[in-house]
């Protein structure tokens, strides 16, 4: 068999540079912030972790696509965010729309099929909108909204009010003709958004060293002139460091830019299964080396180490969490269904 | 007298002067040679800013258009031949015309797509389709075919400001066509149906776009001939309001449907189909009959385009085959 993963192709592709074992380098002043950064990505995790549970035991009806292992991407990008930006997603977006506070009893609810979601109950888990938070929406054709966010950003720009686009995609995305289009698009017309590739290295079962010539993507960036940067996507502080630079071109020059994440999913493509040799490259090996390199533990490992966190604290701080989650999702339950009018009341703008 | 596409230009400039939140998209739109006479110089009189053409991309710049749409702005977007606009499906059918239900109508994606039929003239296949009936099977779109002058500019405004994705299509074969046209009346989109454009008696004759406009010349032959047919322009083909289509055909009991696009699966079928579902079977004197292209892709050589293209005299025979029966 072509030995996919040759150290030539990663050299060539750029990935080979960044050091996932590498400490994370946090700074004393900036302990309330990582703090806070943390209780989101736990936040995330535990939201997850819950809609898998509640997958496998049969208490969802429909597919969820899981973002577990990949929170330190979403919610370093929406630390620059603000409420008025235009955020878009595809299939695995849960965590793109908690991490600028979206509620998570209205995903359950929304998951769950109820009246009260976000969707109310005709998205489901691949068609969320919070636009009170920015979320504009997330679809799971791969590629889908891409496009739409180079819109939004146009919009901003003839607006002028200093907000931008952000488009979340994956690595499977890129071999979407309609990426070429909407970078190339984005940049001739010089609008504020961020591209924000998370490479998991997966696209559903195929590892990329099946699909693509090289890993990493951000090629495609530069070949249209784009501002982009590959960044460890389970290092938060790396995460930040890049989007604080990149979003500030976006919003002062009127560009795009864009960011390729390379981090690894927890559960397989679709549900809570792990997907183990689903694909060439997704072993057991692969998965417990991706688990030591989880953004949580190393962002925790760090705070540790800096003497910001204590372990009584992280557990306090879980607990709450779990609790809180665990509360959710019994409220979410407990909502009513849609009515059966709402079939055809939105089909057009009333 | 101003012509078809003069008029579609009056309908731009209207909605640019009026909505600071209107621009247009699409390929060509700097040029002369794209989209006839129906946007002349808009990019001069407006900016370019506002009048954008675009590198060769119709699935990412309509894919644009959707997202501007949901914030905020009133995007059109032209693609000068419906062909291209199939790389922009997804964009079209999946984005646009879901978007407000699968958003629980808390989005919408209020952009208007023109597509411009442009056929003949030995173009071929892929520069002459008309693909109406496509949109016309997806909830969520709103399906617009200007035939009268009129139309051409205020339906092109009505769908602007409707707030729902519109696929308006206007015909190149239509842009000589002239009116005296009154001033603009901001119509709502949703109230807008099919008109009779000449009562009638002994048939009804339902068409859109340039197929009312041998509808019409059709009608004008037969009367020579003391036969008074009934001539429905639909403008508005999806979603249907079949009512006045209905009415029309329970009082002459005969009817022809005439449509620029293929029979199978097509429009001029579904009028057919929503008649003879409702209608009580005894109003009817003869078979429904329909005009419409070969199936077969278009040709390229002027001697096949001749018995290609259905003309008035085709729509003629039609209605004098329904009143033998």
């Amino acid at each position: 068999m072509k030995n996919f993963l040759s150290k030539k192709t990663l050299n060539r592709s750029g990935i080979e540079s960044i050091k996932f074992e590498e400490k994370i380098k946090v700074m004393p002043e900036s302990k309330e912030a990582l703090t806070n950064s943390l209780i989101m990505m736990l936040k995330i995790r535990f939201v997850e972790n819950k809609l898998a549970q509640m997958r496998k035991s049969g208490f969802i009806g429909g597919p969820v696509h899981l973002g577990a292992g990949q929170e330190a991407i979403a919610v370093g990008v929406s630390k620059y965010l603000r409420k008025s930006d235009r955020i878009f997603s595809g299939h695995r977006s849960h965590a793109h729309l908690l991490a600028l506070g979206s509620e998570p009893r209205k995903l359950f609810a929304e998951v769950l099929g109820k009246k009260t979601g976000l969707s109310k109950g005709m998205g489901g888990s691949m068609h969320l909108w919070d636009q009170t938070n920015g979320f504009y929406g997330s679809v799971p054709i791969v590629a889908g909204t891409v496009p739409l966010a180079v819109g939004a950003a146009l919009a901003a720009k003839k607006q002028n009010n200093g907000d931008i686009a952000v488009a979340y995609f994956g690595d499977g995305a890129i071999e979407e003709g309609v990426i070429q289009e909407s970078l190339n698009l984005a940049r001739q017309l010089e609008v504020p958004m961020l591209f924000v590739c998370e490479n998991n290295l997966f696209s559903s079962h195929m590892h990329i060293s099946q699909r693509q010539p090289l890993q990493s993507v951000a090629r495609f960036a530069i070949a249209n002139d784009i501002e982009s940067e590959i960044v460890d996507g389970n290092n938060l502080a790396e995460i930040e460091k890049t989007a604080s630079k990149l979003i500030n071109i976006a919003r002062t020059k009127n560009l795009p830019a864009f960011i390729e994440a390379i981090t690894y999913r927890h559960y397989g493509h679709v549900d809570w299964r792990e997907d183990i040799d689903v694909g060439v490259n997704r072993s057991s090996k692969d998965l417990n080396l991706w688990k030591t390199r989880d953004p949580i533990i190393r962002l925790e490992s760090a705070l540790f180490e800096a003497g910001m966190l204590t372990t009584i604290e992280l557990d306090q701080i879980k607990l709450q969490i779990t609790n809180q989650i665990d509360n959710d999702w019994e409220l979410a339950v407990k909502d009513p269904e849609p009515e059966a009018s709402s079939l055809h009341s939105e089909v057009y703008k009333q | 007298m101003t012509n078809y596409g003069v008029a579609i230009r009056e309908g731009f400039a209207y909605l640019l002067k009026k909505y600071p939140e209107v621009f247009v998209i699409g390929q060509g739109l700097w040029s002369p040679w794209y989209v006839g006479n129906s946007m002349t110089d808009l990019d001069k009189e407006f900016g370019i800013e506002r009048i954008i053409d675009t590198p060769v991309s119709e699935s990412a710049c309509t894919g644009a258009a959707v997202g501007a749409a949901l914030a905020g702005m009133k995007p059109i977007m032209v693609h000068p031949r419906m062909d291209f606009m199939l790389y922009a499906m997804d964009a079209i059918v999946n984005e646009a015309a879901k978007w407000s239900s699968m958003m629980a109508g808390q989005s919408h994606a209020g952009v208007t797509i023109r597509s411009i039929i442009n056929r003949g003239g030995e173009q071929g296949a892929q520069h002459s389709q008309a693909l109406h009936s496509w949109f016309t099977h997806i909830p969520g779109l709103r399906v617009v075919m200007p035939y009268s002058v009129s139309d051409a500019r205020d339906l092109l405004i009505a769908s602007v400001l409707s707030g729902d994705p519109v696929i308006y299509i206007d015909d190149r074969w239509l842009y000589s066509n002239e009116e005296v046209l009154p001033p603009v009346v901001e119509l709502d989109l949703k109230n807008q149906g099919p008109k009779i454009i000449k009562a009638g008696t002994s048939l009804t004759l339902v068409a859109a776009g340039y197929s009312t406009h041998m509808a019409v010349e059709a009608s004008g032959i037969l009367a020579t001939q003391g036969i008074d047919v009934e001539v429905i322009d639909v403008r508005v083909l999806s979603p249907l309001f079949p009512k006045l289509i209905l009415d029309s055909v329970a009082k002459t009991g005969r009817l022809v449907v005439v449509d620029g696009g293929w029979s199978p699966t097509g429009f001029a079928g579904e009028v057919i189909a929503t008649v003879t579902e409702s209608i009580d079977p005894k109003l009817l004197k003869s078979s429904p009959k329909r005009v419409t292209l070969p199936f077969a892709p278009a040709p390229a050589a002027a001697s096949l385009e001749k018995i290609y293209y259905p003309t008035t005299v085709d729509v003629v025979k039609a209605c004098t085959e329904s009143l033998k029966q």
